[in-house]
């Protein structure tokens, strides 16, 4: 069994959000090539980790493909309302670019794995338990705010796809301490990240 | 904002689009053009503002979902170029343009008109601030108004002209007692409330242009709102239009020009 956070959206209570976390993961070819192959077992959002900031980071493209999803007529702009939160992280409107810089690839080894509980039958029993089997890793427990889901980020890469060149990055300030200063910088960046989401392809 | 009619009843029970139609919001305020909400977004502690434009009955519906969805984008794209640039300004949490609503971040705070008439109703007197005052117990106010001016001034520096500069739309975000105990600062201010950091919200007129005209416009805007919310300020403004000019190259010009928008103005009001 694979330790899985649900989150509840806000507006969208009937429709919760499984999602869990893996470090060291060493079958991520395999994954990968179950999503090329469209096993729809394998229908999950696989996120490589280093490219989620903040749990923010991640809630926004799960909300808005969730909602697309549900309009009628739907809204979705690719195959599934799962690759949608792929393609909704990306700051343009390439799909392929999408999955390169956001999904999972043959070196991912920190993964964050999303499915969404369209139908009564996922449950977080199920996501849990089918992750368990497939993910070749170490399973890593999200706590209620999904801190985690930052914690294996790698900024730098993060500001390229965004091309957030030096915004939000503290300016040396005397005196303040450097983990107020990495809070308050990621801060700065979820805030303009979540706009351009928004924004995209609009 | 006196010439709209009082809109009928169909308006404050308006039916929200998904996926706020069954949500228990708390309506804040209801503009000529949007209907404005606190609620939450992505997360239960996430509190927000959600930005609604209703369709308009009278105008055709393809054209008027076309103007709507414009004029949604061009705000939330306005914001999102200020926050990268780091204009202070609400970020965008959620947009759905095609079904008319935005979301933005929560500001905890009052405006710059509540803050003013609070220092007035702690004894503060227009009248009695004289140059000298500006260094004595009258000084957080003074350092107040030239956080506004330099607030505009960066949005003017980036490119951006707000269209619509109030006294209401200059949020004073509350820096008082939250989170965790701060560190005592050396010197504590007498008026906590003058100290917090200047929002501009509601960029719904806001347009990206560098023409000194568009930028003495809207210090003329202001000008005038302060002059309507707080007669007797003038001089306190002055120090505005002081930090406005120093904020950014190009203020300077901007303070010549707006000499001229002036005298339109009044020329224009004594025609009128
Ligand atoms: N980000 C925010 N945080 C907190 N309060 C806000 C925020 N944005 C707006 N408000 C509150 O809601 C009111 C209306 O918002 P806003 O001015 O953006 O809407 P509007 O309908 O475009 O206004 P108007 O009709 O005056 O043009 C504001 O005066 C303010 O009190």
């Amino acid at each position: 069994m694979a330790a899985v956070r649900t989150f509840s959206l806000p507006h969208y209570p009937d429709y919760p959000i499984q999602v869990a976390l893996f470090k060291d993961v060493k079958n991520a070819t395999f994954l990968r090539s179950q999503l090329l192959e469209a096993n729809a077992d394998f229908d999950y959002a696989f996120i490589d980790a280093t490219m989620i900031l903040t749990p923010l980071h991640l809630l926004h493209p799960t909300f808005l493909s969730l909602h697309l999803a549900l309009s009628t007529p739907p809204r979705l702009k690719s195959r599934t309302p799962h690759s949608e939160i792929i393609f909704r992280l990306h700051p343009n409107n390439n799909i392929g670019e999408s999955y390169r810089k956001f999904g999972i690839t043959d070196t991912t080894t920190s993964l964050i794995a999303v499915k969404l509980s369209l139908t009564p039958e996922i449950t977080s029993e199920s996501v849990a338990k089918h992750l368990g089997d497939v993910v070749e890793g170490t399973s890593v427990e999200i706590g209620e705010n999904g801190e985690q889901l930052g914690e294996m980020c790698q900024v730098s890469k993060i500001r390229k796809v965004y091309k957030l060149g030096d915004g939000g990055k503290p300016k040396g300030k005397k005196g303040v301490v450097n983990g107020d200063a990495d809070v308050d910088e990621r801060k700065q960046m979820e805030s303009v990240i979540l706009g351009i989401m928004s924004v995209k392809g609009t | 904002m006196a010439s709209i009619p009082t809109p009928g009843p169909e308006y404050t029970t308006h039916i929200l689009p998904a996926p706020f139609t069954s949500s228990p919001l708390t309506l804040l305020a209801q503009g000529a053009e949007a209907l404005v909400y606190r609620t939450t977004f992505l997360t239960p502690n996430t509190p927000c503002i959600l930005k609604y434009r209703p369709p308009k009955p009278y105008r055709h519906p393809i054209l008027d979902k076309r103007l709507t969805r414009a004029r949604l984008l061009a705000e939330a794209r306005v914001l999102v170029k200020c926050r990268r640039d780091g204009v202070k300004v609400p970020a965008v949490l959620g947009l759905d343009a095609d079904q008319g609503w935005l979301v933005l971040e929560w500001v905890e705070g009052g405006n710059v008109r509540s803050t003013l008439d609070r220092w007035v109703k702690e004894g503060g007197q227009f009248e009695k601030l004289g140059e000298s005052s500006k260094d004595g117990e009258n000084k957080d106010v003074w350092e107040f108004m030239r956080a506004i001016g330099t607030s505009v001034g960066k949005v003017h520096d980036i490119g951006v002209c707000h269209g619509d500069l109030t006294t209401s739309n200059l949020m004073v975000k509350t820096t008082e007692g939250h989170g965790q105990a701060q560190p005592q600062k050396p010197s504590a201010p007498a008026q906590p409330y003058l100290t917090g950091d200047i929002i501009l919200i509601d960029f719904g007129l806001a347009t990206q242009t560098v023409q000194d005209e568009d930028r003495a416009v809207d210090l003329y805007v202001l000008e005038r709102a302060f002059a309507a919310t707080h007669p007797g300020a003038e001089s306190l403004f002055q120090e505005v239009l002081r930090a406005y000019g120093e904020s950014y190259r190009g203020g300077r010009a901007v303070l010549k020009k707006l000499e001229d928008v002036r005298l339109r103005g009044r020329k224009r009001s004594m025609l009128g």
